[in-house]
C-alpha cells in the first residue's frame, strides 16, 4: 500500500505536533496555513505549560492535575481523555526540554515551575514570559527538519475553504485558496486534521490573533461536522484594552505575586501612590482567601465586572482595575516576567515595574469547538481535529497553562489516529467527480462575492458583529439579549448579501478573503448565541444571573450543534457527559475544594 | 483634552496593486483616537477606504497576525525606519506618517512582502536540535540558570527580518545570510544536543553569502525590536567558523 497522505490545516502547536508524529511514523504531510507557520497564534501564549512533575516537593500528582482540570472546567468535560492528557503531560514537558526549549531553571539546573490559576501547586513550566513562542519554535524547528528531509510540504499563504467529501460523505481532500494568486485548488488526502485555533474574531476585539476567525471550523460545521459546547467562551480577567485588539496580560503576573485592587472610595481622584494600603480594596484576596488573586479566570472576570459595574469602583470611573506588581523587586520581575511587562510598556507607554497596570477582562479562549470523539475524530469520516478548534479538554472553563498541553497532546493523538485511519481506508472506487464539484462550488461563491454590487462594507459589518457578541455573549448573559443577538446576526447575514467590495482585483485581495471569513463567522456566531440561550444554568464561563446555579439534573450535558442546510440555521441536541472517574461536586473557590 | 489638539492623523502610504506595477503614494486623513497604532489606522482605512481628497480606494494589503510584536509579521518602513507596525504608536510618530514596504524583499502587494528567504536560510543552517524521536526518553540535559539566561534572548527572535532590511551587506550581490540566521546558529551550537550539528552549521556559514560578508555596521543590533544581542552572536559564531576553517585545513 502507498504511504498514507495526510493534510494538516493550521500550523500552531496542535497542527505542528500532529505533523511531527505523522512524519516520524513515515507518513507524508501537506501542511496548510494562512500565515507562515512560525507566525501562528500559539506564539501569543505567555505564562506556561502545566504538568505535574512534582519537582517542588509538594506531592503533586497527575491525578491532582486531572482533578483540578475537571473541577476548573465545572465537570462539563468528558473525563477519560482529560485524564490521559494529564498523565501524558510530564513526558511532553521532557520532550520539549529535549527539543531545546529555553525553560527557566532552578539553581540545580532542573526545570523551574510556577503557580497558576485554579491550583495550589507549582505545576507550570515556563520560558520567561513567552512560553508559547518558545514551544511553537521548538516544534517549528522539528517540522523544518522534516521539511528539509522531504516528508513535509508547506502551503503557507493558503486558506482552507472546505473539505472534499465523496458520495458517502467521506473526506477525500480539501479545497483551498492561494491568498496571493487567489487560485482555488483541490488537494487529495487520505485523512485530514484541522488545527485552526480559536474564534476570537467573532467577538471583534479579543486577545486572539487576526487569523483566529473560526472560518475553517464553520465551513466544516456547514458541511455536516457537529460543533460542541459553542457557548463556552473564556473571557480573560486581565487584558489591556487597545484600539486594534485586546492584549493579554498573562496570569503569570498574578502567579508571581501580582495583586488586583481598586481604591475603596468611589471616584477617588488620587494618584495610585497616594492611596494608602488601608484604602485599597484587594477584592479577590478578600472574597477568595484561599486562592486570592489566583482564582480561575471565570471567577476573577466576574469579580472584576462586579466591582466595576455593581460597586462602581472602576479607576477614574472607567471599566478598569489595577493589577499591581510594584511591590516586587525589579530584578525578579525582569527575570520572570520581562516579556509581558515589555508588552505593557510598549503598547501603553507606562512601566509596570513602577506603575500598576490598568486592565479589564477580554475575550480570550474558545472552550467549545468541533465535536470529536476520544480519538480526535469529528463526525465527518476522515476528518480529525486538535487544539483550540475542538471542544474536548477544558469543559466549561479552561485553567491557565492547560491550553499548551492540550494543543500538543491533541496533536500527538490526532496525528497517529489519522495515520491509522488512513491505512485502513477503502480507496474511493467511484470517480473523482467530487473534487471538481467542490472546486466549482467554491469558485461560484467567489464569483458571486466579487461581483456583488451592494452598499455594505464587510469591515463595518464585522465591527457590528463584534460589538453585539461582546456585549451580550461574554461575561454576563440574559436570554432576552441572546435572542436579540441571534436576530442581529440574521440581519447581518441578510446585509452580507448586499456587500460591496471596493477591491475587485484578483491578486492578494485581502477584503475579498476577509469577506469569505466573515460569512463563516456569522454562521458560527449563531451557534454560540443560540447555544448560550438554550443553557439555562450557570457553569464555568457561562453565567446567567437569572439562573445563577449549576443545574446538573438538566444541563450536565454537552451541547451538540449541527447545521440544518435547508433552514440555514443551527439545530441542537444534548449528549451525556462521561463522569465515570470523578463524581461531580460543587465548584467553589472561596473555600478548600 | 489631547484630542482637541490633534483631531486627525495624516498618513501617506506607498502602494502597489501587484509586483509588476509601479508604486504610487496615497494620502489619508483619519480621525484621531487615543492609543492608535499604525495597524489600527489601517483597520480604520479598511472600514472607510477613502483618500484625503475624497477618492474611494481599496483597503491596504499588509502582513499582520498577533499585533503583540511576537509573530513577526507586520514589519514595514515607518517614516523611513524599519519597525513593527503593531507597536508603532501614532502619537509617537511625526506626521504626515510615511509608510512603505520593506525595501529588500519582493513586494507582494502594498505593504506585504515575501520574506521566505529567512525560512530557507534557517533550513540551510539546520536551526534545530536533532532529537532521536518524540517518544518518552526522559528529561533533557540539565542547564544552569545562567546558561538559560544567555540563550533565552536568542530564542526570542521573531523572524521579522528587520535586521536583514537594515544591513548594508544584505543584498542580491552578496547573498548574505543575515544576522537572524547566524544568531540561531549561536543558539543551537550552544545547546548540549544541538551541538551535534555544530560543524555542519559552521560549514553552511562559509563561502558565498556566509558570515564573512558581515561588515560590522551594527545596524542589526540597533534595530532589532526584541533587542537581541545580534553582534555578540555574530562574533561568537565568527570565531567558531574561523577555528573550523583552520581545523578543516589541517584535516583534509
Amino acid at each position: 500500500m502507498a504511504k498514507p497522505k495526510i493534510i494538516v490545516v493550521g500550523g500552531g502547536l496542535a497542527g505542528l505536533s500532529a505533523v511531527i508524529k505523522i512524519a516520524e511514523s513515515g507518513g507524508d504531510v501537506d501542511l496548510f496555513s494562512i500565515v507562515p507557520v512560525k507566525r501562528s497564534h500559539s506564539v501569543c501564549a505567555q505564562g506556561g505549560i502545566n504538568a505535574a512533575k512534582n519537582l517542588k516537593g509538594e506531592g503533586d500528582t497527575t491525578a491532582q492535575h486531572f482533578d483540578d482540570t475537571i473541577y476548573g472546567g465545572d465537570f462539563l468535560a468528558n473525563q477519560p481523555p482529560v485524564k490521559e492528557m494529564c498523565d501524558a503531560a510530564p513526558a511532553i514537558i521532557d520532550l520539549l526540554d529535549r527539543m531545546g526549549v529555553t525553560f527557566n531553571r532552578t539553581p540545580e539546573g532542573l526545570l523551574d515551575f510556577r503557580r497558576f490559576g485554579g491550583t495550589l501547586y507549582h505545576r507550570t513550566a515556563f520560558a520567561g514570559a513567552t512560553t508559547g513562542q518558545q514551544l511553537l519554535y521548538a516544534l517549528d524547528e522539528q517540522v523544518r527538519r522534516y521539511e528539509a528531509e522531504g516528508h513535509v510540504t508547506k502551503y503557507e499563504h493558503w486558506e482552507f475553504l472546505s473539505a472534499v467529501l465523496d458520495g458517502g460523505r467521506v473526506c477525500r481532500g480539501i479545497c483551498a485558496m492561494n491568498l496571493r494568486t487567489m487560485e482555488v485548488r483541490t488537494f487529495a488526502c487520505d485523512a485530514l486534521i484541522i488545527a485552526t485555533g480559536g474564534i476570537g474574531a467573532i467577538f471583534g476585539k479579543s486577545t486572539n490573533s487576526v487569523v483566529c476567525t473560526g472560518s475553517a471550523q464553520s465551513a466544516l460545521y456547514q458541511q455536516g461536522a457537529h460543533y460542541g459546547n459553542g457557548e463556552f467562551i473564556q473571557v480573560h480577567p486581565t487584558s489591556i484594552p487597545g484600539e486594534d485588539k485586546l492584549r493579554l496580560m498573562s496570569e503569570s503576573a498574578r502567579g508571581e505575586g501580582g495583586r488586583v485592587w481598586v481604591p475603596k472610595q468611589k471616584g477617588d481622584k488620587r494618584d495610585w501612590k497616594s492611596i494608602p494600603e488601608s484604602e485599597r480594596w484587594y477584592f479577590l484576596e478578600e472574597w477568595y482567601p484561599k486562592y486570592g488573586n489566583l482564582v480561575p479566570r471565570d471567577v476573577a472576570t466576574r469579580a472584576i465586572h462586579k466591582v466595576v459595574y455593581e460597586h462602581d469602583l472602576g479607576i477614574d470611573g472607567q471599566p478598569m482595575v489595577y493589577l499591581d506588581l510594584t511591590h516586587i523587586d525589579r530584578a525578579t520581575l525582569n527575570r520572570k516576567l520581562e516579556g509581558i511587562l515589555e508588552i505593557y510598556e510598549k503598547f501603553v507607554g507606562d512601566d509596570p515595574r513602577d506603575v500598576p497596570m490598568k486592565i479589564f477582562p477580554g475575550m480570550h479562549y474558545t472552550m467549545g469547538g468541533l465535536w470529536v470523539d476520544f480519538k480526535q475524530a469529528t463526525t465527518i469520516p476522515g476528518i480529525f481535529a486538535a487544539g483550540e478548534c475542538e471542544y474536548q479538554y477544558h469543559g466549561a472553563n479552561r485553567l491557565g497553562a492547560n491550553s499548551l498541553v492540550s494543543c500538543i497532546y491533541g496533536g500527538f493523538s490526532a496525528g497517529p489516529e489519522a495515520v491509522k485511519y488512513a491505512k485502513g481506508l477503502q480507496r474511493s472506487a467511484a470517480s473523482n467527480g467530487h473534487f471538481d464539484a467542490e472546486k466549482k462550488r467554491q469558485e461560484e461563491i467567489n464569483s458571486r462575492l466579487i461581483s456583488s454590487d451592494g452598499s455594505e462594507n464587510p469591515f463595518r459589518l464585522w465591527r457590528e458583529l463584534g460589538e453585539t457578541m461582546t456585549r451580550n455573549c461574554t461575561v454576563i448573559r440574559y436570554n432576552k439579549n441572546l435572542q436579540d443577538t441571534d436576530a442581529k446576526i440574521v440581519e447581518l447575514l441578510r446585509r452580507f448579501q448586499k456587500i460591496n467590495l471596493s477591491d475587485k482585483s484578483a491578486w492578494a485581495n485581502t477584503s475579498f478573503i476577509f469577506s469569505r471569513q466573515l460569512y463563516n463567522m456569522l454562521q458560527l456566531a449563531r451557534v454560540v448565541a443560540q447555544g448560550a440561550a438554550r443553557r439555562d444554568e450557570s457553569r464555568g464561563a457561562h453565567y446567567k444571573p437569572d439562573f445563577p446555579e449549576r443545574d446538573d439534573a438538566n444541563f450536565l450535558k454537552t451541547t451538540k450543534a449541527y447545521f440544518a442546510a435547508d433552514a440555514d440555521e443551527p439545530r441542537f441536541e444534548w449528549e451525556t457527559v462521561d463522569t465515570s472517574l470523578i463524581k461531580p461536586r460543587p465548584r467553589r473557590y472561596d473555600a478548600a475544594k | 483634552m489631547v484630542g482637541d489638539k490633534k483631531k486627525t492623523v495624516e498618513i501617506h502610504i506607498k502602494r502597489r496593486t501587484s509586483p509588476k506595477e509601479e508604486p504610487r503614494w496615497e494620502e489619508f486623513s483619519l480621525p484621531w483616537k487615543p492609543g492608535m497604532n499604525v495597524i489600527s489606522a489601517m483597520m480604520d482605512i479598511a472600514a472607510n477606504p477613502v483618500t484625503q481628497d475624497g477618492k474611494t480606494t481599496t483597503p491596504i494589503a499588509y502582513d499582520s497576525n498577533c499585533l503583540e510584536e511576537i509573530c513577526g509579521s507586520c514589519a514595514m518602513l515607518i517614516n523611513g525606519k524599519a519597525k513593527m507596525a503593531c507597536s508603532a504608536l501614532i502619537d509617537k510618530l511625526e506626521q504626515p506618517i510615511k509608510i512603505e514596504p520593506l525595501s529588500k524583499f519582493p513586494v507582494v502587494r502594498d505593504l506585504a512582502v515575501d520574506r521566505s528567504v529567512l525560512f530557507e536560510n534557517l533550513k540551510k543552517v539546520k536551526a534545530w536540535v536533532p532529537v532521536d524521536g518524540t517518544y518518552d526518553l526522559g528529561s533533557g540535559p540539565r542547564q544552569t540558570p545562567s546558561k538559560q539566561e544567555q540563550n533565552y534572548p536568542l530564542s526570542r527572535c521573531i523572524s521579522c527580518t528587520i535586521c536583514m532590511e537594515v544591513c548594508p551587506q544584505f543584498n542580491e550581490d552578496t547573498g548574505f545570510v543575515g544576522a537572524a540566521a547566524i544568531s540561531q546558529v549561536a543558539l543551537f551550537n550552544d545547546h548540549p544536543t544541538g551541538a551535534a550539528l555544530k560543524e555542519e552549521r559552521l560549514h553552511a556559514l562559509m563561502g558565498d553569502g556566509g558570515i564573512h560578508e558581515c561588515g560590522y555596521a551594527q545596524n542589526c543590533v540597533h534595530s532589532c525590536p526584541k533587542e537581541i544581542p545580534l553582534t555578540k552572536s555574530i562574533s561568537r559564531v565568527s570565531g567558531d567558523v574561523m577555528k573550523q576553517a583552520f581545523k578543516d585545513f589541517f584535516t583534509t
